[in-house]
């Protein structure tokens, strides 16, 4: 069992902390000071504009972009950054790799491992990198495919696959680290419409598990009926936050109101 | 045409075969290492070793395969007394040596782009996926790079393997007794240049027919990710009738 300070401390650390995020590409800084705080259990709607920095948000949390400055912890643990000969980069790889086996991710275009079978995909990750029994791995990851719907998929290739498969593949393989956070980029924005509601019935389905899921979407549905809260970026800021009943029923930023009635 | 000299010239070249496969597969195995070396070298971001692996390509892919071995089988031979000095002249005194030595330089700067084109042609976004899931430096590359690069690759590289069995042709004219080797020793005794080379050459292609089909192979067990799924179960369709 763990101990009593530990789940204090659970309730009081954020699982992921962004501060005062900044990031440009050459000239353009696409964040210019973004902070975030997601707790455990939050599932947070991250809305804007392309361009506004939404993507870039997500991705730095993970270190696949690596901010400029800023902070950003992940259940506490402060990723580690110093100044490189081009730019930032993490003070400690070994650390990078660690949190991002405990923060998953779900990408736009799937990136399913195209030699490997589906169940292979899933416990690609659990096996060779949290060096989990395989045994183990391939019954979890049965229970996985069955739980998103394609266990009768499990043998076949990525590219067999309708892009509502590959993706809910791609989300048993976020679920098969057995993550803290998972965090969503566009998931639905490169399906075809009929297939976007197979994925989004799934992440309805996490979220009400209680996970803490980040997700950028332009699915104003999830966002008003699933997240517990809505983040608006715009030109790399915070422009509006809050629960999605108040920011939908009065938002306050001009932008944001001509932003959801451009998204009806 | 004679046929019974033809299949007496047949047996007799069949022997130089295990030696022509040895010189092939021997130099395309070390030069695959040594391939791959030189392809992570171009891809290191580091210019000296960058510079070094884009020389070693110009020189031994721009030059012929006969001066390389001229070069090191008469040309080292000046040098004796310092590559006995080194320890080295036991090596390069071997003509079977000097050949798998140029042989397996003259592959590697070959391989080396294949290789390189293979490595490139990994998606970017799978590469990306690998690392979120905390997969980095020598795990990502033997558990994602590698095997999508290798199933890139391998029509090239099967390609490759074919001139190399080709360029063993050339071994001969440093006293390698191989296919073509024993066939000029044929046809000095007999002066039957035509059909010396043509059961030579049927050799030849039997060999590279062989390879191709082996190749061919591998291609379809490594990618059963372009081939169309296999069919519903039987059992499944038969609820639907």
């Amino acid at each position: 069992m763990s101990s009593g300070v530990t789940s204090v401390s659970s309730q009081t650390t954020p699982a992921v902390s962004v501060s005062n995020l900044r990031k440009s590409f050459g000239s353009l800084e696409v964040l210019k000071g973004v902070s975030l705080d997601a707790k455990e259990g939050d599932v947070i709607s991250i809305l804007g504009a392309s361009g506004s920095g939404k993507s870039t948000m997500l991705r730095c949390i993970n270190m696949l972009e690596v901010p400029d400055s800023g902070d950003i912890r992940i259940g506490g643990e402060t990723i580690k950054l110093k100044q490189g000969r081009r730019g930032m980069e993490p003070a400690d790889r070994g650390q990078v790799d660690r949190i991002r086996s405990r923060v998953a991710m779900v990408f736009q275009s799937f990136n399913l491992w195209s030699h490997m079978t589906i169940l292979e995909n899933v416990i690609e990750a659990p096996v060779h990198v949290q060096k989990r029994p395989k045994a183990e791995c391939i019954a979890e990851a049965e229970e996985l495919l069955a739980k998103v719907g394609i266990a009768d998929k499990r043998n076949q290739y990525p590219s067999h696959l309708s892009g509502g498969q590959q993706q809910r593949a791609a989300i048993a393989r976020a679920l098969a680290m057995r993550p803290n956070v998972m965090l969503f980029d566009e998931p639905t924005s490169a399906l075809d419409p009929e297939l976007v509601g197979e994925v989004l019935r799934v992440m309805r389905s996490l979220a009400e598990e209680g996970r803490t899921m980040l997700v950028v979407t332009h699915e104003m549905g999830f966002a008003r009926d699933v997240s517990n809260r809505v983040v608006f970026l715009h030109k790399g800021v915070v422009e509006e936050e809050g629960p999605p009943a108040e920011v939908f029923g009065a938002p306050k930023s001009e932008r944001f109101k001509q932003f959801i009635s451009s998204h009806r | 045409m004679d046929f019974e000299f033809m299949q007496d010239t047949f047996l007799r070249l069949l022997s130089g075969v295990p030696l022509t496969l040895n010189l092939a597969f021997t130099s395309v195995a070390f030069g695959a290492v040594f391939a791959m070396l030189l392809a992570l070298m171009r891809m290191s971001g580091v210019k000296v070793l960058d510079w070094f692996a884009r020389a070693y390509v110009f020189v031994f892919r721009g030059s012929p395969l006969l001066v390389q071995i001229f070069l090191i089988y008469y040309g080292l031979g000046q040098f004796r007394p310092t590559l006995q000095e080194w320890g080295l002249w036991t090596f390069f005194r071997e003509p079977y040596w000097c050949a798998i030595l140029a042989l397996t330089l003259n592959t590697a700067a070959y391989a080396s782009e294949i290789i390189r084109g293979g490595l490139q042609s990994v998606p970017h976004q799978q590469v990306e996926a690998a690392r979120a899931c905390g997969m980095s430096g020598f795990l990502l590359f033997r558990r994602i790079v590698f095997p999508i690069a290798v199933r890139q690759a391998l029509p090239a590289y099967g390609s490759e393997l074919i001139l190399m069995v080709k360029a063993t042709s050339l071994a001969s004219i440093i006293t390698m007794m191989e296919v073509t080797g024993i066939a000029a020793k044929l046809i000095s005794q007999t002066f039957r240049a035509v059909e010396v080379f043509v059961v030579a050459g049927v050799i030849y292609l039997i060999l590279n027919f062989t390879i191709t089909r082996i190749i061919m192979a591998i291609e379809w067990w490594l990618s059963p990710h372009l081939r169309r799924p296999p069919a519903v179960k039987p059992a499944l369709e038969a609820v639907h009738v």
